[in-house]
């Protein structure tokens, strides 16, 4: 299960970061998911790993950008992100995060500093910055089944015990 | 009418659709986490096996024994699943798939981000994460959402030693990193018969780095040519008044060598402000341009000279390092003084093979210049194989227009 509506405290990144910057490709060779949330975003700022836990996470624009590596958002959803926020994301990375059972919103640039108080609701498809929504894109009904599935794995466990 | 995209998914751009996937390969990296999670999901079997491939290219060979284990289980895998494999050196993922394997007009996902390179060929070409392609194992299809698409119309020809690489650093330049995000790009116009299919596999190959879903050509005479050697027999598919949503005009004339800079590969500079820049190595290879016509273009400059800087070579395919061998341009390559890697990514995704140092500034034929992704600490500016060629000899950054 994902919970498509939650909120926390932002932790804010910028545009167009790529990742490889989430996690490098010289950890990618392991079967330890524990290894890509031990090394997220060190050639960023390895600083911005402690804050991840129960944060929302809030990127610029083409977030995600480059490498099909979806260990990118396995990093972010192991390290505790509940939700990524963006103006725009870079699509296989968008597909992954759904697929992992982490909830992404595209929204416009909402002003964010770090620490703001970010509630959303994949469903309805807002995001409240201190009191403030913005209408987000909402996702297609199979996005959010994925979502709510908790990622496709369990969507196809689901569909193939049915 | 319909662009190329609405036309091969059978649905106008903006729906969303379950598409039967004609073919879908991993290379060995995301092809273990695919196994990973298909493992998880415990289906009962692969829908389609036959239109599985797993490619080993990223890091290939092995670099060290946990790399070697992982890689091991994967290949015990495919040949138990009958899934087809093709074995470290065969090459690149992309490369390897234009062989007679993704054709046009097909459906074709890849677990990696350059899959786009494939739209070359006319197939809706386009790349996926690890669950993305483990759903493929299970069931066979794929959600899609039909993309808008962006006109890239070509006119005129290049100047001499101006390459498909400029162009394709160019468009990417011209648009942003995100500005065909979901779209699809179609490369059209009077010029788009010359352009050689080595050539629009290095166009459609850069799609992604400005955020398309796949850059496109419509198969035409020199597809068909192409897809022969491997005894593939193709139609040409017409343009049908496609509409799109923005056009571009690239006159090909007009273009320059340029180099994208550190650390953004919508950053260019024409060649011109950064002649004389000194390099510590160069890298020629990747699915961008490591074919056997950039190998070629590249021993017809250094033929007879020798390089002053170290110089990697890798070929993007087994088929075009025999082609290489046999016409004496790997022969004048090492003659130079370059070095020769096995078919392969080499050290494009910064695994093995050539990453740089703190503080070294790198030249490559690759698609992508992030920040530490080719070394912790390093520069890379990124360019044609002829522009890579010339800068070797010098070991700073040269004009390929001064090759004699």
């Amino acid at each position: 299960m994902t919970l498509l509506t939650g909120s926390g405290p932002a932790v804010c990144i910028g545009d167009d970061i790529d990742t490889d910057i989430i996690i490098a490709g010289r950890y990618l060779r392991t079967k330890d998911r524990r290894v890509f949330v031990e090394h997220v975003f060190e050639d960023l700022n390895p600083a911005i790993a402690k804050c991840l836990n129960g944060s929302v996470l809030v990127a610029g624009k083409n977030m995600g950008c480059g490498s099909s590596r979806e260990q990118a958002a396995v990093a972010l959803h192991d390290a505790g992100v509940l939700a990524v926020i963006a103006p725009s994301f870079a699509r296989i990375f968008f597909r992954n995060c759904i697929n992992v059972g982490l909830p992404v919103l595209e929204c416009k640039d909402i002003g964010c500093r770090d620490g703001d108080i970010i509630s959303y609701d994949c469903i309805t498809g807002w995001v409240e910055r201190e009191g403030k929504r913005f209408t987000t894109d909402p996702l297609s009904p199979k996005m959010n089944d994925i979502l709510q599935a908790g990622g496709l794995v369990e969507y196809w466990k689901r569909r193939l015990v049915r | 009418m319909a662009t190329l995209s609405e036309t091969i998914l059978g649905a106008r751009e903006g729906t969303y659709t379950d598409r039967r996937v004609d073919r879908a390969f991993c290379c060995d990296g995301s092809g273990l986490q695919t196994k990973v999670i298909y493992d998880r999901i415990g289906a009962p079997g692969l829908a389609s096996p036959g239109s599985l491939s797993i490619i080993y290219d990223h890091i290939a060979p092995a670099n060290n024994s946990e790399t070697a284990g992982l890689q091991a289980e994967l290949r015990a895998f495919a040949k138990d699943e009958k899934l087809g494999f093709f074995e470290i050196g065969e090459g690149i993922c992309h490369q390897v798939m234009t062989h007679g394997y993704a054709l046009p007009g097909e459906v074709v996902i890849g677990a990696d981000s350059h899959t786009c390179t494939l739209g070359a060929l006319g197939a809706f070409a386009t790349g996926v994460g690890a669950s993305d392609m483990a759903g493929i194992w299970v069931s066979g299809e794929i959600w899609l959402k039909v993309p808008e698409s962006i006109g890239i119309n070509l006119s005129g020809t290049l100047q001499d030693n101006v390459e498909w690489k400029d162009v394709a650093l160019t468009y990417v330049s011209l648009l942003g990193m995100d500005g065909a995000t979901y779209k699809a790009i179609e490369f059209i116009g009077d010029s788009v018969q010359n352009v050689p299919v080595e050539g629009r596999l290095t166009l459609c190959n850069m799609a992604v780095e400005a955020g398309a879903k796949t850059g496109l050509f419509y198969s035409d005479k020199k597809t068909r040519e192409y897809l022969a050697q491997f005894n593939k027999t193709v139609k040409d598919q017409i343009p049908l008044d496609p509409d799109y949503k923005n056009e571009y005009d690239i006159e090909l004339s007009d273009i320059e060598p340029v180099c994208a800079v550190p650390h953004r590969v919508d950053t260019i500079k024409p060649i011109n402000d950064l002649s004389g820049l000194s390099i510590d190595q160069v890298f020629i290879g990747t699915c961008t341009n490591g074919r056997y016509e950039d190998l070629a273009r590249t021993a017809g400059i250094m033929k007879g000279r020798r390089v002053k800087v170290r110089t990697v070579v890798v070929p993007a395919s087994r088929r075009d390092l025999m082609k290489a061998l046999e016409n004496g341009v790997i022969s004048d390559l090492v003659s130079a003084g370059c070095t020769i890697g096995p078919p392969g990514c080499g050290p494009c995704l910064g695994a093995h093979m050539g990453v740089l140092g703190e503080g070294e500034v790198g030249l490559s034929t690759a698609n992508r210049n992030f920040k530490n992704r080719m070394g912790i600490g390093a520069s890379y500016y990124l360019c044609s194989p002829s522009t890579a060629a010339i800068s070797a000899l010098y070991g700073e950054i040269r004009d390929p227009r001064e090759a004699e």
